[in-house]
């Protein structure tokens, strides 16, 4: 199953037609202790670059934005009791929503694993 | 100057560093542009460092903030034209919080005084210290020297053991009780000490030359019970004890009585009515404010920040000033202004967060106990 990544710190897992995304570790490790995640609802539509998700600090809160188009399967309900799970393990139980895909060729302006590590390392 | 910082306008100005830039960096310090410096604003994490002092010690550098001197003939006369506390009758090696106020009563900055003997020592903001060292010197007397000592820092150290990990290193420091100073010695250098803060919890603010800070905060941060501790949390603990920040729940539009701050308007003062903006604070005081600044528990998780419009019904009535999550509560908390008639505790009204409404509860400040001393040896 390939994995994706922006240049806004969210990672894309494809598997078919259904995509989940979330927050690199690099990501919540900047945003430090999460205390809130507000996740899209099922069936909203996203656009690429569009707002999908708010993530929330102690210090602030932060967009998280849609890394393609698509319309949202579902959103991780866990992360409503436990938010802190984007800072325990932010690319795997720390997911944020699942959404279809509406454009499969937004795919190659995305990063791979070795390309944001390259990325980051930069900053 | 200073106010570009509230107009967007910092990038015209070089950011500045403190004199301990290199050791927050070298400590982890995660460096943030604040009120025109450098500062850390967290080392490990806001949330472990903001409980951290609840529990131990914590060591803030806050040399950003402007340490002043007044001295000279009548020189707590002269201070009393411009602040409402009563600051003659304060006597040597006593401090007092008070307020800058302007010819309307409004708020230009909070500031601590210290009556050091043969002068007035002013700890103000760093975000408004050009400011308010332009309003001294404009409004006091000629023969009222006023100096601003730069080749000094600022620490504070935090927290229910910061007493036994500074009388280590200067043992007068246990003597002291709350909103008390003295002049001291450490490895040679002359510093000034007081038992105050600005986190609710007891500790000490340490006054010592720029040379000294490295050797001090690494003596300090070598015992066991000592942490470093960033901004972030330094917001997150005061806004817990309930105290108001600067050019956020404070502004020139607010006067001491919409602040909840009437007890820095001295009962002399009151009486002899001669301050700043005497008339509109004594009739706020006698009648109450239109608005209150209150303290607000946030129903649920979802944190409510600086700017949410607060509603009653469909009613906007008020504004947060300050708010996020506080570690030691477990819950998002906020400050705010509403009108006069909603800042009883319990009263409900709602905070306006990305257009859904969150239920908020008035409630009385601080949200956590003070631990001041206030006796030594009890």
């Amino acid at each position: 199953m390939p994995r994706y990544f922006t240049e806004e710190h969210e990672w894309i897992d494809v598997d078919g037609d259904v995509a989940t995304v979330g927050i690199t570790d690099f990501a919540q490790g900047q945003l430090g202790d999460i205390v809130f995640v507000e996740v899209p609802d099922t069936g909203a539509e996203l656009s690429k670059g569009g707002d999908a998700a708010v993530v929330e600090s102690v210090k602030a809160a932060s967009d998280v934005y849609a890394p393609v188009d698509g319309t949202v399967t579902e959103g991780n309900g866990q992360l409503e009791e436990d938010p802190a799970l984007v800072n325990s393990d932010p690319e795997g139980e720390g997911w944020f929503f699942r959404m279809t895909l509406g454009d499969k060729s937004q795919l190659d302006g995305l990063m791979d694993a070795a390309a944001y590590k390259a990325f980051c390392d930069a900053l | 100057m200073t106010d570009t910082q509230f107009t967007g306008d910092e990038a015209a100005i070089e950011t500045a560093t403190l004199p301990l830039d290199a050791w927050h960096r070298a400590k982890g310090g995660r460096m943030v542009e604040f009120a025109g410096y450098w500062m850390p604003i967290q080392y490990e994490g806001i949330m472990a460092e903001h409980l951290w002092v609840r529990d131990h010690a914590g060591l803030f550098d806050v040399s950003h903030m402007g340490q002043l001197a007044l001295s000279g003939e009548g020189v707590a006369e002269a201070l009393e034209t411009l602040v409402p506390g009563d600051i003659s009758a304060l006597k040597p090696g006593r401090m007092r919080y008070s307020l800058l106020l302007d010819e309307d009563g409004g708020i230009l900055d909070d500031l601590m005084i210290t009556n050091e003997g043969d002068q007035f020592g002013i700890v103000v903001n760093g975000a408004v210290k050009w400011d308010d060292i332009g309003h001294l010197r404009e409004n006091l007397p000629d023969d009222i020297t006023l100096n601003h000592n730069e080749d000094y820092g600022l620490l504070a150290l935090q927290g229910p053991k910061a007493v036994d990990a500074l009388a280590r290193l200067v043992p007068e420091a246990a003597n002291l009780v709350f909103m008390q100073a003295i002049r001291a010695t450490w490895a040679g250098h002359a510093i000034a000490l007081s038992r105050s803060g600005y986190t609710g919890e007891d500790g000490f603010e340490i006054s010592l030359p720029n040379e000294a800070l490295t050797a001090f905060a690494d003596a300090l941060c070598a015992m066991d019970e000592v942490k470093p501790i960033g901004l972030g949390a330094r917001d997150s603990l005061r806004l817990e004890a309930g105290l108001p920040l600067y050019g956020h729940d404070l502004t020139p539009a607010i006067d001491p009585a919409e602040a909840d701050l009437g007890f820095a308007v001295s009962k002399r003062r009151r009486a002899e009515e001669n301050f700043p903006g005497a008339a509109r604070i004594l009739g706020h005081l006698e009648d109450g404010p239109p608005r209150k600044r209150v303290g607000l528990l946030v129903d649920g998780k979802l944190p409510v920040r600086e700017g949410a419009k607060l509603f009653d019904g469909e009613d906007e009535i008020g504004v947060v000033t300050s708010g996020g999550f506080a570690p030691s509560v477990g819950a998002p908390i906020a400050m705010g202004y509403v009108p006069r008639d909603h800042a009883v505790p319990g009263t409900a009204v709602a905070a306006e967060v990305r257009g859904k409404r969150v239920a908020c509860t008035v409630a009385a400040m601080p949200f956590v106990p003070h631990n001041y001393v206030r006796k030594t040896g009890g």
